[in-house]
């Protein structure tokens, strides 16, 4: 798979060499810059130093310990977004993560499609339309205020959780979103349906606004997720 | 340790120790009053009868003059038991009474005093004490009259030796009886010390012994006894746990390795490399499936997770679990259906609404009606395809049950199927982990409820029995409206 995102500079802090050289090469391999700290207190100096993307920090490090080091860097005024890493998969555990300063959490073992897609959706090169009330691709039209969705001249009527799905899918528009980044986002779940019940809602999605016209929007990452494109932009 | 160091080492010995001070300090006093009490009581007695004698010899005196006075006193001396008589001139020369000899000085000061003396008939020099009243007659003539303290000092004797006596009986049988006491219960300590021994070298089985009286100790044993039986089935259900992880792990990992063993044997195409690839990463991606529900588990059952708990109403956890699932189970030819009153709770919402998503999926996969009965009324038959999700309130318990109109579980499965990696004969064609139920039933047991499966005629009914939150913090709670707790 290729980056769905502009280049990016990212800063690893893993301690565990050959993970961290799986990291550095695959982020490498999908086109961004990848540099490696293999220690707390590297870690913090390099992120304070290098103007970085996105950090992807795991929880347990040699001499400081990964939440020490947000906590570090947010003290410092570095709001650059953090990924965590962790062994510990835990509900609590995460939102320790994540009032620790972290932005995303993530736990291990992950696939490569997940964190890829998780960094690139953090990463401050893709502010995006966030702030803006309408979201636009190709002729997908979607009102955040008013709750209106249109392709073309059509106008699409979609129940309140479709259209949120949607929300979502178009804010990150460009990018691959996992079924995971879904239901945590969308659905605010955040366990493991061991059924594919997110695939079941995008296919809803999909019938609402990509059926009946030439061109499809609502695209299936094999391996990865969904991503919503103007496929020939 | 010596035995005797152990037996004076234990409580009871020292309480003994400490209630034997008490009580001699106790007796002391008793008897310290009593003296105390009667020597008084003998004094005003004696006073009494001095007083009355002076006043009569005084009026005899004034009747009679001196010499029926001394006649008066050589009678009354000769009374049996008679009291101390003396009378002198102004010169201090004795001319009657039966004093012999006295403290010096005593006749010089009027009043009372104390003094040692000696009768005129006695011959032994022991030394005898009297409380005597001294008077002045007419014409310097003074008058002495007063009673033996024997009495009291026979008084004090005995109250003396009684003291002796009764502290000594006492340190005795307090010191005897402490050591009574903390033998028994050095004895019992010492059985249960054996058995805990022995528990301690992996007799799990092994339970203390509780004795008849229901004392202290054997509400301890029995208190133990319950804490053993709860750690041995325990560790029975990690054992079996273990060995259930041993088998349904050890069997896609054995699944993933023969498949990549093959891959490689074979020296294919890439498109077979990369099936093959695909697949190891399917099977491990399931592998850390199960793990992670694993953990839940134990994080559940072991109570971790009671720090995460907040008041919400188990109908929003209802309800976002149908819309979640509606379309799936459409697609799978079912209507899945909710239907909720309030029913506000306190606990963990992510592990409640993950529970109530196990048994949905399992409702959705396992509750399709077996197909040789099919009603042929289409309303009826469409019903039997109906799973209906209900969160309701029931005294003070709220219920989030998930009804379907499949097969059902036997009775005699139900126990069984909530076990870890349990599937039943009919779904273990399907697939699935076996934790479903397990994680549910963990997660109503963290909040203080329990799983329940039930019969619906055709179908199962399966509910998580939750504690409600109390009336008055319900209201509480209906006055703060809910933060939305959204964290990614």
């Amino acid at each position: 798979m290729t980056a769905t995102a502009p280049q990016m500079r990212l800063l690893i802090i893993e301690d565990d060499r050959e993970s961290a050289d799986y990291l550095v090469k695959a982020f490498r391999e999908v086109g961004h810059v990848a540099d490696l700290a293999s220690d707390g207190e590297e870690g913090l100096s390099m992120a304070d130093g290098g103007d970085y993307d996105v950090l992807v920090v795991d929880r347990m490090l040699p001499k400081r310990d990964g939440l020490s080091v947000i906590g570090a860097l947010r003290e410092k005024g570095n709001r650059t977004p953090v990924l965590i890493l962790s062994a510990l998969g835990q509900v609590d555990d995460r939102i320790k993560g994540l009032r620790a300063g972290g932005d995303d959490y993530l736990p291990k073992p992950y696939s490569f499609a997940e964190l890829q897609a998780r960094v690139e959706v953090l990463s401050r090169r893709n502010v995006g339309p966030a702030e803006e009330t309408t979201y636009r691709v190709g002729d997908l039209e979607l009102d955040r205020l008013s709750h209106r969705v249109a392709r073309g001249k059509d106008e699409l009527t979609l129940q309140p959780r479709e259209f949120r799905l949607l929300e979502y899918l178009m804010k990150h528009a460009g990018q691959v979103v996992t079924r995971t980044m879904l239901l945590e986002n969308v659905w605010d779940y955040h366990f493991d349906p061991q059924t594919n019940v997110i695939d079941v809602h995008i296919s809803r999605l999909r019938s609402k606004i990509d059926k009946g016209f030439d061109r499809p929007l609502l695209h299936t990452i094999r391996g990865a997720g969904y991503m919503i494109r103007d496929g020939l932009r | 340790m010596t035995a005797f160091g152990k037996l004076i080492r234990t409580t009871a010995f020292r309480l003994t120790l400490v209630y034997l001070f008490l009580f001699a300090l106790f007796a002391a006093s008793l008897l310290g009053y009593f003296a105390w009490n009667t020597r008084r009581l003998i004094n005003e007695q004696i006073t009494a009868t001095v007083n009355a004698e002076t006043a009569e010899i005084t009026d005899i005196y004034n009747r009679r003059g001196l010499r029926g006075l001394v006649y008066s006193l050589g009678n009354r001396a000769l009374r049996p038991g008679a009291n101390l008589y003396l009378v002198t001139t102004p010169e201090g020369k004795a001319i009657g009474g039966n004093v012999g000899a006295l403290a010096p000085g005593v006749m010089a000061s009027i009043g009372w005093s104390e003094t040692g003396y000696r009768r005129l008939d006695e011959q032994d020099t022991a030394d005898h004490r009297a409380l005597v009243r001294v008077t002045e007659l007419t014409n310097g003539f003074r008058l002495l009259v007063g009673r033996d303290l024997e009495e009291r000092r026979r008084l004090f004797g005995i109250v003396a030796n009684a003291a002796q006596w009764s502290l000594l009986v006492v340190i005795v049988l307090g010191i005897g009886g402490g050591i009574f006491v903390a033998r028994r219960v050095l004895q019992r300590i010492d059985a249960m010390t054996g058995t805990t021994k022995r528990i301690m070298a992996g007799d799990l089985s092994g339970r203390l012994p509780v004795g008849r009286s229901g004392d202290e100790l054997d509400r301890l044993a029995e208190s133990l006894n319950a804490m053993l039986e709860r750690i041995e089935a325990l560790m029975t259900g990690l054992k079996e746990v273990s060995d259930n992880i041993a088998h349904d792990l050890k069997t896609p990992l054995t699944r993933l390795r023969n498949r990549a063993e093959e891959a490689l044997a074979r020296s294919g195409s890439e498109a077979e490399y990369r099936a093959a690839l695909e697949r190891t990463i399917e099977e491990s991606d399931g592998l850390i499936r199960t793990f992670n529900a694993l953990l839940m588990i134990a994080r559940a059952e072991s109570g971790q997770a009671r720090g995460n708990m907040d008041d919400f109403d188990a109908a929003d956890v209802a309800k976002g679990i149908h819309e979640l699932y509606e379309p799936l189970a459409e697609d799978d030819g079912m209507t899945l259906r909710v239907k909720t009153t309030a029913a506000r709770v306190h606990g963990n919402r992510e592990l409640i609404s993950q529970a109530l998503a196990n048994l949905v999926e399992n409702a959705i996969k396992y509750g399709k009606p077996s197909t040789v009965i099919q009603p042929l009324d289409p309303v009826a038959a469409a019903r039997t395809h109906e799973v209906l999700i209900e969160a309701r309130r029931e005294g003070d318990r709220v219920l989030l049950s998930v009804t379907d109109h499949g097969p059902g579980i036997p009775e005699s499965d139900r126990k069984h199927a909530v076990e870890r990696f349990v599937r039943l004969e009919a779904s273990r064609t399907l697939p699935g982990s076996g934790l479903g139920l397990s994680l549910a039933s963990a997660v109503a047991t963290l909040h203080g409820g329990e799983l329940r499966l039930g019969d619906s005629h055709p179908g199962l009914t399966a509910t998580l029995v939750i504690p409600a939150l109390s009336a008055a913090s319900d209201r509480l709670a209906a006055q703060t409206p809910d933060v939305p707790q959204k964290v990614a």
